[in-house]
């Protein structure tokens, strides 16, 4: 079936954009929890973000505006996301593979994305890409995109080798954790060996794409090496796309929330505020949890628990 | 383990044949307890039979699927959950965890460690997910009591959280196992439990004081305070509609009545409109539940609110408490409505506001020795409470004679006595405590002090102001003999502001060991 690259990558993006979403509305839909803030929390302003204070030093602090800075929090993630800043200050060994890993892995998609993007204008207007831009915008796609391969399948390699090697991290891996990496080489490797082997000024992948987004379904062209390894690129690539949120790899998500909603979650529940109308109804929740001093049994509320006192008919 | 396994103390204390081993347990409690690292925190009696191995293994795994259920669990579902799924296993948390360090990287205490066994058991047990992916193991009912003991080898600092890249919470999840152990199987360490929470809601007071003992000490306390300051100290009781209701850790007041005084003078020196209560609990402001159990937490805070709101108080103000500081002011903040939801603080901006104020003189030079700043986990980072305490130091310590300890503020190790242990000394596990979980902050505090005499001429202060915190310095100086070595001394922050005090008689603080 000719088709079927094509169609493994429109499964694989919609699969991983479901999933993503679908993650995001479950992390989203869980009921408030109790402030579990951990300091610093950097959107507090910035005389007090720089040694970890917050607004709790203030006496009265419930009578002054609570005052937050947007930028403070935009300066933490952005190293996070860029640099992967608490593996570099924690863990510098492990930065200096996961750091390539994570990288090439944001230049490969974002090659992947410009690629795209090309095809998509390239069906929107045909001559402006048959012109020089369609050259210039090559470039910086295949530079990109090999930087990337090479990086990611480096990293990888690097925390294969690692994981396998120092006991400490040997005694914790589970199969999982060397058949993603493997994956990812695997992966990797192939679009290398495909663009270095068959595709060197990245014509077949260049079309691919474009084809992709103009829904243009025909055969990838050549036969033999040339249509076995760009073939091969394209399944496991988007076998990868597709089972990367499938996983604990969904870090990507589920951290949006470990930062915003958890570890910076510093939001007091003010006196007639807005959150007291949700705790009333998380208080109405019904216990089930059986040691003698709760016997919830399904029966129970929070709310009756808490004004219980078991040792009263011990008094 | 063994001693060779640990890094030598800085001198004085350099000598690791020195340092008395961990008592071994009696053998005839091994042979009926469940242990772990030849020590024991829950006292599990052993199963005698398939039914009771059975039972024990049953009633953890209904406990475990009750974590994940947001009616019996909505406090914790979603930080809870996020630490179950996103592990790396990449054990960067491994190097924050002083428990870790100071055994000498010994396997057992990796933070990671009991998360990962958690996590196996729910996916392989609950999920019925595969092994493949999620890692095997066996589920028997030496797992159980071995896992369930494990929770308490971690003073749930979350140092390791800090540095986690992925925002894993292991000091989190080894809470959620105790939960497992109390709230469903009714485990529990007998000093938190039976002798804590549950005494609290029966007396008023985990020391076991009700009202009319608290009044008399406090007649005492006052009595005392005022003959030492040469200043009158009347502490108010259940005033109503006072600005603030004062709440102490009443084991202060057992142990170290000089710091309830403090309070006193301070507060009716600067003016302030303030009360004590004399109704059960809210002379007490432990939560033992913040350790171990959401429903006794949320008892407790709700039994405090409700003498607050009686009160007609303002506000609520907790005293040198780390964890009633937490447990009230933050962990409460999503559980209190209507007129329960009376606004509580810490104590140190209010006292560094005293000490901005000039309401009261102080004269450093009364405080003229060594003195190192300890900082309660629950005060920076679980509260980023770091600036007050050390403005307030800066008004009543000359300046050359502070040391900070390294590293300090949000980034401080826990005393060793956090999540309950400041009071677990049951068998032999005090002794365990001294060697794993205490010594990294006895490590910090020679370290602060090495440019100083080591000797006993040359008092130097360790300024702890937490109950917990100054209970287990109070253990751990005794330990080390480190008052007779090396003159250390502990005590919380007020006793310094008094000790400067202008007005006062010079010589607030006792130096001899109590």
């Amino acid at each position: 079936m000719p088709q079927l690259p094509y169609l493994l990558c429109y499964l694989a993006f919609g699969s991983f954009a479901a999933t993503v979403i679908a993650r995001f509305v479950m992390w989203s839909r869980l009921p408030m929890h109790v402030r579990w803030e951990l300091y610093p929390v950097p959107h507090e302003p910035a005389d007090k973000a720089r040694y970890g204070g917050s607004f709790m030093e203030e006496t009265d602090w419930w009578k002054k505006p609570h005052e937050t800075s947007p930028l403070g929090a935009v300066k933490a993630t952005l190293p996070e996301v860029l640099l992967l800043s608490s593996v570099k200050t924690h863990n510098r060994p492990l930065w200096l593979r996961t750091y390539p890993f994570h990288m090439g892995l944001y230049l490969a998609g974002a090659a992947t994305g410009l690629a795209l993007l090309t095809g998509i204008l390239g069906a929107l207007a045909p001559n402006l890409l048959a012109s020089s831009l369609g050259t210039v915008a090559r470039k910086p796609i295949i530079m990109l995109g090999v930087l990337g391969l090479v990086l990611g399948c480096m990293g990888a390699l690097a925390l294969l080798i690692r994981r396998l090697t120092l006991p400490a991290l040997r005694a914790h891996t589970v199969p999982a954790d060397i058949f993603n990496l493997v994956f990812f080489i695997v992966t990797f490797a192939c679009a290398l060996l495909t663009f270095v082997l068959v595709d060197i000024h990245a014509d077949k992948a260049m079309a691919f794409a474009a084809n992709l987004a103009s829904f243009n379904l025909v055969p990838m062209p050549g036969t033999g090496a040339e249509w076995i390894l760009p073939t091969a690129t394209v399944t496991l690539a988007s076998a990868l796309i597709a089972y990367i949120p499938l996983t604990h790899m969904s870090h990507f998500v589920g951290k949006y929330f470990a930062y915003h909603a958890i570890r910076w979650n510093d939001k007091p529940n003010l006196a007639g505020g807005p959150q007291e109308a949700k705790i009333v109804k998380l208080l109405a929740y019904k216990v089930s949890w059986a040691a003698d001093h709760i016997q919830g049994s399904g029966k129970k509320t929070w709310a009756e628990l808490a004004m219980e006192n078991p040792t009263e008919a011990k008094k | 383990m063994a001693v060779e396994d640990q890094t030598p103390l800085p001198p004085p204390f350099d000598t690791l044949d020195e340092e008395p081993w961990i008592a071994p347990i009696a053998d005839d409690v091994r042979a009926k307890f469940a242990g772990l690292d030849d020590t024991i925190a829950l006292n599990i009696p052993k199963p005698t039979s398939p039914e009771e191995e059975a039972r024990l293994v049953g009633a953890f795994l209904a406990g475990l699927r009750r974590l994940f259920s947001a009616p019996d669990n909505w406090t914790f579902l979603q930080p809870f959950l996020f630490s179950v799924e996103h592990c790396a296993r990449c054990q960067t948390c491994s190097d924050a965890c002083h428990i870790f360090e100071e055994s000498g990287k010994n396997e057992l205490y990796r933070p990671s460690f009991r998360s990962e066994i958690l996590r196996r058991i729910y996916f392989k047990y609950i999920k019925k997910a595969s092994t493949f992916v999620h890692g095997d193991i066996d589920l028997n009912w030496q797992t159980v009591t071995r896992l369930l003991e494990l929770s308490y080898r971690c003073n749930l600092c979350r140092r390791c959280a800090q540095t986690c890249p992925m925002g894993v919470d292991n000091g989190l999840m080894a809470r959620e196992i105790r939960k497992i152990a109390s709230q469903e199987m009714g485990i529990h360490p007998k000093e938190l439990h039976e002798g804590g929470s549950m005494l609290q809601l029966k007396v008023g007071s985990s020391t076991g004081m009700n009202p009319e003992v608290l009044k008399s000490n406090m007649a005492f306390i006052d009595e005392d305070t005022s003959e030492k300051a040469g200043i009158k100290v009347v502490t108010p009781f259940d005033k109503k509609g006072a600005d603030i209701l004062l709440i102490h850790n009443a084991g202060e007041i057992m142990a170290w009545p000089e710091n309830i005084g403090a309070f006193s003078l301070l507060f009716n020196q600067a003016g302030l409109n303030w009360t004590m209560s004399s109704e059960e609990p809210a002379y007490d402001g432990i939560n033992y539940g913040v350790f171990y159990d959401d429903v006794q937490f949320a008892r407790t805070a709700l039994r405090h609110m409700q003498v607050a709101q009686k009160l007609g108080v303002k506000k609520i103000v907790l005293g040198e408490c780390g964890h009633a500081h937490k447990a009230l002011t933050v962990i409460a903040d999503k559980v209190l409505t209507g007129g329960l939801n009376i606004p509580r603080e810490s104590c140190m901006p209010l006292l560094r506001d005293i000490a901005r104020s000039g309401a009261i003189r102080f004269d450093k030079s009364r405080n003229d020795f060594a003195v190192t700043l300890h900082d309660p986990c629950n005060y920076v980072r679980l509260m980023g409470i770091v600036s007050p305490q050390r403005e307030i130091l800066g008004h009543v310590v000359p300046k050359e004679r502070f040391r900070e300890m390294t590293p300090h503020g949000v980034n401080n190790y826990c005393c060793g006595g956090g999540s309950g242990f400041a009071i677990m000394s049951g068998r032999n596990f005090a002794s365990w405590r001294h060697h794993l979980t205490g010594r990294r902050k006895f490590r910090q505090i020679l370290q602060a002090f090495q440019n100083e005499p080591m000797d006993a001429e040359h008092p130097k202060y360790v300024c702890a102001p937490c109950s917990n915190c100054k209970g287990q310095m109070r253990e751990i100086i005794a330990f080390y003999k480190a008052h007779e070595k090396a003159g250390l001394h502990y005590g919380g922050i007020v006793e310094l502001m008094v000790n400067a005090m202008a007005d006062a008689k010079p010589g607030y603080i006792n130096w001899e060991w109590h």
